[in-house]
């Protein structure tokens, strides 16, 4: 099997300080990835260089692309790159504005990645839209809503809806649940978790949170000061952690 | 005439000016910084189409300018006043006489015919402005032709309205390549842009671009398959003349619901009404 994006040593630094320092691995069809780590530890850092935000000062993201099979992305033209953006692959923000056009209804965000890529029958872009809004638990009569009156909840699975569909086969997600109180969290994690199965995504979740990798990624990589310290399979790594720093992040988690 | 140089730019800057134009001529649409001099009138009063005008007149040329269709009105006659002071050229109202036309929110009804320059001062030249605060951004989008957002923009009309409710300065698409605004014409007068026998200039003073369509480019209104462009208009005739086919202007004549119907290009108008057409409200 062909791992659909494989990342080979990645680095990336800011002057002399290191974002991130020869991150490598591959993943497959249908697998979610989680990465960890406290804050300033480089992930999303590797997530901007993995989605084509940042450049990175060396290493490969080889996306296994419908069309042409597997291709670099870094020294892909940078239509090409954006085009990828917009079809194969999806970035789903922390703050929910951020993915989001606040003054464009919701059916408007929804549609806008369809007429992106072509789509210019007004009926079918709304259908879509209805639909996807439906499948993110959104009522279809807030099709034309502007996300300004949304709850937080609300507009990051606006955000995720936006984002799938397309139907991408790679997504990224930075801190998905950030900011959102725990019950709202819970089933963002619910609907996450159905959607990445029903749908065969692939997805590299960028969070510091275990409790998301622990229902979301079937993997998990821990890094610190932009480097991977630990990484495998995420019951693995969080029932039996091997690094130190790795064994003070679990220890961190307070029990209820 | 001994106080100003002709057509009240110094000769570099018409150089300048001359060298966008062309360059906006070969490429269709494209949006060509230029360096947009200070005029002696605000900004929002056409420094954009002066300074175009300016650098396209010859001595030998005749000038009409219009404002909202109109000969008569505030904006054309200083900027009419201007050029013939400044430039001593010939002045008219007559679409057929003028060699050089600058214009405000219209076309003339009057198809314009080869040899002809309309001039177009344009507030906001990116079309995608609105949508797309970032400058950088809406470069690349047109560099690298990524237009769906300005569907969003039509996919909002027709959510919120039931129709495509943008009915001016309505977005085009250049000989399939660039996505322009074509001013802020009504959407009854984008027809005319494409195909047209005279060069199209566009300028915008305050923004700093300028833009061109040369003679007969394809020009196509962006639309839906299931929501097609259409040019609309007031459904009357003309109160003055009875003309059916020009853009009209809704006047309100007292404090009793009144209201009449008159052409907006009163040189269209006055042609046919000396012609012995008459409309309902005509004296």
């Amino acid at each position: 099997m062909t791992p659909l994006l494989s990342v080979q040593g990645i680095t990336k630094r800011y002057g002399a300080h290191i974002g991130c320092a020869d991150v490598s691995f591959d993943l497959y069809p249908g697998e979610v990835m989680g990465i960890v780590g406290e804050s300033g530890s480089g992930k999303s850092t590797l997530l901007n260089c993995m989605a084509g935000h940042l450049t990175p000062d060396a290493g490969q993201v080889v996306f296994d692309t419908r069309t042409d099979g597997r291709r670099d992305t870094i020294t892909m033209s940078e239509p090409e790159r954006r085009m990828l953006g917009r079809t194969d692959w999806a970035f789903v923000h922390q703050h929910a504005r951020d993915g989001l056009r606040m003054g464009v209804s919701a059916g408007g965000n929804v549609g806008e990645r369809l007429m992106a890529v072509g789509e210019r029958h007004y009926g079918d872009i709304r259908d879509k839209a209805t639909d996807w809004l439906g499948r993110v638990e959104i009522d279809a009569s807030r099709v034309d809503d502007r996300p300004t009156t949304f709850s937080g909840g609300m507009q990051q699975r606006l955000q995720i809806a936006r984002n799938l569909v397309t139907g991408p086969r790679l997504v990224f997600m930075d801190e998905p649940t950030g900011g959102l109180d725990v019950s709202v969290q819970a089933r963002l994690l619910d609907l996450l978790r159905g959607l990445v199965r029903d749908l065969g995504l692939s997805a590299i979740i960028v969070t510091h949170d275990l409790a998301v990798v622990r229902l979301l990624a079937d993997r998990l990589m821990v890094m610190k000061s932009g480097r991977v310290v630990e990484a495998g399979l995420t019951d693995q790594v969080l029932d039996d952690p091997q690094h130190a720093y790795s064994q003070l992040l679990v220890s961190s988690v307070l029990q209820v | 005439m001994t106080e100003y140089n002709f057509a009240y730019l110094d000769e570099q800057t018409k150089r300048m000016i001359r060298r966008a134009i062309l360059k906006g001529l070969t490429i269709p649409g494209y949006q060509v910084p230029f360096a947009s001099r200070e005029m002696p009138m605000p900004y929002g009063w056409g420094t954009g189409g002066v300074q175009v005008s300016a650098a396209v007149l010859t001595p030998k040329d005749t000038f009409k300018v219009i404002d909202q269709g109109a000969d008569d009105t505030t904006n054309a006659v200083s900027i009419r006043t201007f050029f013939q002071r400044t430039a001593g050229v010939a002045t008219t109202t007559a679409t057929s006489d003028a060699t050089v036309i600058q214009t405000r929110h219209r076309i003339p009804e009057e198809p314009l015919h080869e040899g002809q320059i309309l001039v177009y001062q344009v507030p906001i030249p990116e079309p995608l402005r609105f949508l797309e605060p970032r400058e950088s951004e809406t470069r690349k989008m047109h560099s690298l032709e990524e237009y769906g957002l300005m569907h969003v923009k039509l996919y909002e009309d027709i959510s919120r309205h039931g129709h495509i409710a943008t009915s001016y300065a309505y977005p085009v698409k250049v000989e399939g390549r660039y996505v322009m605004d074509p001013s802020p014409i009504p959407k009854f007068d984008n027809p005319k842009l494409g195909d047209m026998a005279a060069i199209q200039l566009f300028g915008a003073g305050r923004e700093q671009r300028i833009y061109a369509l040369p003679p007969y480019t394809q020009v196509v209104s962006l639309d839906f398959e299931d929501h097609p462009f259409e040019a609309s208009k007031a459904d009357h005739p003309c109160g003055m003349c009875g003309a059916t086919d020009s853009y009209l202007d809704e006047l309100i004549i007292d404090d009793l619901g009144g209201r009449m119907f008159v052409c907006s290009d009163t040189d269209y108008c006055e042609a046919r009404q000396a012609a012995g057409h008459k409309g309902k409200d005509a004296a």
